[in-house]
């Protein structure tokens, strides 16, 4: 037992890790398939962002409004790097904490609704956060933000911690990095979050508002709570995406983002906090690995998903963990 | 003794319905109070209304001198007035340890954060919470299904589930919503014991809706009786059997059944 963990899950996290960081560098190197590292740089990007979905879903709504966070997070991010000169690692929490707030703005009046009125809500949101952007000045309307420079060195009293991505070699290889180091901060976040106190009051919540707040739980307080850092992660992963690509537009996160984060989180599975994170993959690799079918790709995917969500709905992980649990 | 919970003059108006009118009485503390009334004399709205799951059109509830009423009902929960619900309402996936645990929370000392980063004190409320359950469960004789998942269980149980919940909360008063409803005549004995056991060992005040008249006229110590909407009698079991109000407005028309 360390950290509550018992030595098998410690094994498990250990095995993780060292394919994350020395296992696929290392396979990719070997193969010279360079390109996987964008594939996978955008997986743990995408997994974050899914993971505030899952957050959501803990407390009982179907959230399908994660894009519009992960866009407000991205022109946050962009807007203070290019426009007011801060430092990407500074405007990375920054993005995060404005699409916080603005979740939690939004989520005082929506998060009232239960059940497909909160999802049809959400649904609207991101194509509501795509027209302002595409209406203010600041976001500079359809052209969007490009050009956006690289993350630049950052040192603590002279002393440096993270070199200039610019001067880098292998900006791939650190993009990797930065974003698995990010989403293993989010997912550790996650974990400990549903296995405290705080969980455990959103179980209550998911399975009967009204017997929660009888015992005495501010439903109204935790719902917002919840969707705030939900969005904080949406931020982050979408100030990091747009780091990546070096430039944001309105279309950079659409209606269709945010259905593919809920289904990440459909597909891993709703009862584990690593499911979103496995969803995610299996959805990204999937999709690619079907290219070869030409036009029946979307055919063949769909179907797939249909099949899975139809015979697993407890997700991909409930193969190997059985039903429910909360690991 | 002055009283722990006192209902003044609360009306509920639904649109053209009224639900409650002027509803007026006062609850001792350690007093175990039925209210009764034929179906849609207005129980259950009374009871939302003191809980605080619904304001009140008029009139306001007041527990030990301070106004619950047109509050939310997890402040209500906080000052210790908790109700409990029938049978569906109950925290489905959870294990019945797991929902006697989480229904502690208003006892934590620890914050959320302290939770999340493991506190000490975060810790010490875990364990606290895990022996007051299994010492909950034992009290209540449900040691047993403890690790039973609440989808699993038969209805009896899950009104004790329900009372364990409640219980959890260290209410003051407990307002039970028909704890005997679809219960033979031994689980409801059972459960009579177990709720006066409530108030005897743990000193809790309960106040509860109910049809069973054997059963309120075995554990009330004075009972409200509402019809359409409007206190008719208020008294204890022997006043209310021969109160003529009662009799022509509800015993009436049942007395052969339970032959009173």
């Amino acid at each position: 037992m360390m950290l509550g963990f018992t030595s098998k899950q410690l094994v498990g996290v250990g095995i993780f890790l060292f394919m994350i960081f020395i296992g696929v560098p290392l396979i990719i190197g070997a193969t010279g398939r360079w390109d996987f590292y964008f594939t996978l740089t955008s997986v743990a990007l995408l997994a974050i962002a899914s993971a505030g979905v899952w957050l959501t879903f803990y407390i009982g709504r179907i959230n399908i409004g994660q894009g519009a966070f992960a866009l407000i997070g991205a022109y946050v991010s962009a807007i203070l790097v290019v426009k007011a000169g801060w430092s990407f690692w500074i405007s990375l929490p920054a993005a995060g904490l404005f699409a916080a707030i603005v979740a939690i703005l939004i989520g005082l009046p929506i998060l009232r609704l239960r059940g497909v009125y909160f999802a049809m809500i959400t649904l609207v949101l991101t194509q509501v956060v795509t027209l302002t952007a595409l209406a203010l000045p600041i976001t500079n309307g359809a052209k969007g933000i490009s050009n956006i420079p690289l993350p630049s060195s950052i040192s603590v009293f002279g002393i440096p911690i993270l070199p200039d991505f610019a001067a880098m070699e292998n900006t791939k290889l650190a993009f990797y990095y930065t974003a698995c180091i990010i989403m293993i901060l989010t997912y550790a976040a996650l974990y400990r979050l549903v296995n405290s106190r705080l969980g455990h009051l959103c179980r209550s919540m998911q399975q009967n508002e009204e017997l929660a707040s009888s015992i005495g739980v501010n439903i109204s307080y935790i719902r917002v709570v919840i969707f705030a850092i939900s969005s904080f992660f949406g931020g982050l992963g979408g100030a990091m995406f747009g780091s990546i690509a070096q430039s944001v537009y309105p279309s950079s996160f659409q209606v269709a983002d945010s259905v593919n984060f809920m289904l990440n989180c459909f597909l891993g599975g709703l009862g584990f906090v690593f499911g979103p994170m496995l969803g995610t993959l299996v959805l990204y690799f999937g999709w690619d690995l079907l290219f070869e079918f030409g036009k029946y790709q979307m055919l063949i995917y769909s179907t797939v998903l249909i099949i899975i969500i139809r015979f697993l709905p407890n997700g991909l992980l409930s193969i190997r963990f059985g039903k429910g649990g909360d690991k | 003794m002055s009283p722990l919970l006192q209902v003044k003059n609360v009306t509920k108006k639904y649109g053209g319905l009224t639900a409650n009118n002027d509803i007026s009485f006062d609850v001792a503390e350690n007093e175990i109070l039925s209210v009764i009334g034929p179906n849609g004399a207005g129980k259950s709205t009374l009871f939302k209304m003191i809980a605080s799951f619904t304001p009140t059109t008029s009139g306001e509830v007041i527990y030990q001198g301070e106004r619950i009423s047109n509050l939310k009902p997890h402040i209500v929960a906080r000052k210790g007035v908790v109700r409990t619900f029938q049978e569906t309402t109950i925290f489905k996936s959870m294990t019945v340890r797991e929902s006697v645990v989480v229904a502690q929370h208003l006892r934590a000392k620890a914050s959320l954060a302290g939770y999340f980063w493991g506190s000490k004190t975060a810790k010490e409320d875990v364990t606290a919470f895990g022996k007051y359950a299994d010492e909950l469960l034992e009290f209540l004789g449900m040691s047993e299904i403890s690790n039973e998942q609440a989808s699993n269980l038969p209805q009896g149980s899950l009104r004790a589930l329900g009372i364990a919940i409640g219980l959890a909360t260290d209410p003051k008063v407990l307002l039970l919503d028909e704890p005997f409803a679809g219960m033979n005549h031994d689980e409801t004995m059972n459960m009579v014991n177990l709720v006066r056991s409530v108030r005897d060992e743990r000193g809790v005040t309960v106040m509860l809706v109910e049809h069973d008249m054997p059963a309120v006229m075995n554990i009330s110590d004075r009972i409200v009786v509402l019809n359409f909407g409007e206190k008719i009698a208020e008294g204890t079991p022997s006043e209310i059997q021969n109160n003529e109000k009662v009799i022509e407005a509800y015993l009436g028309s049942v007395d052969d059944e339970i032959g009173m």
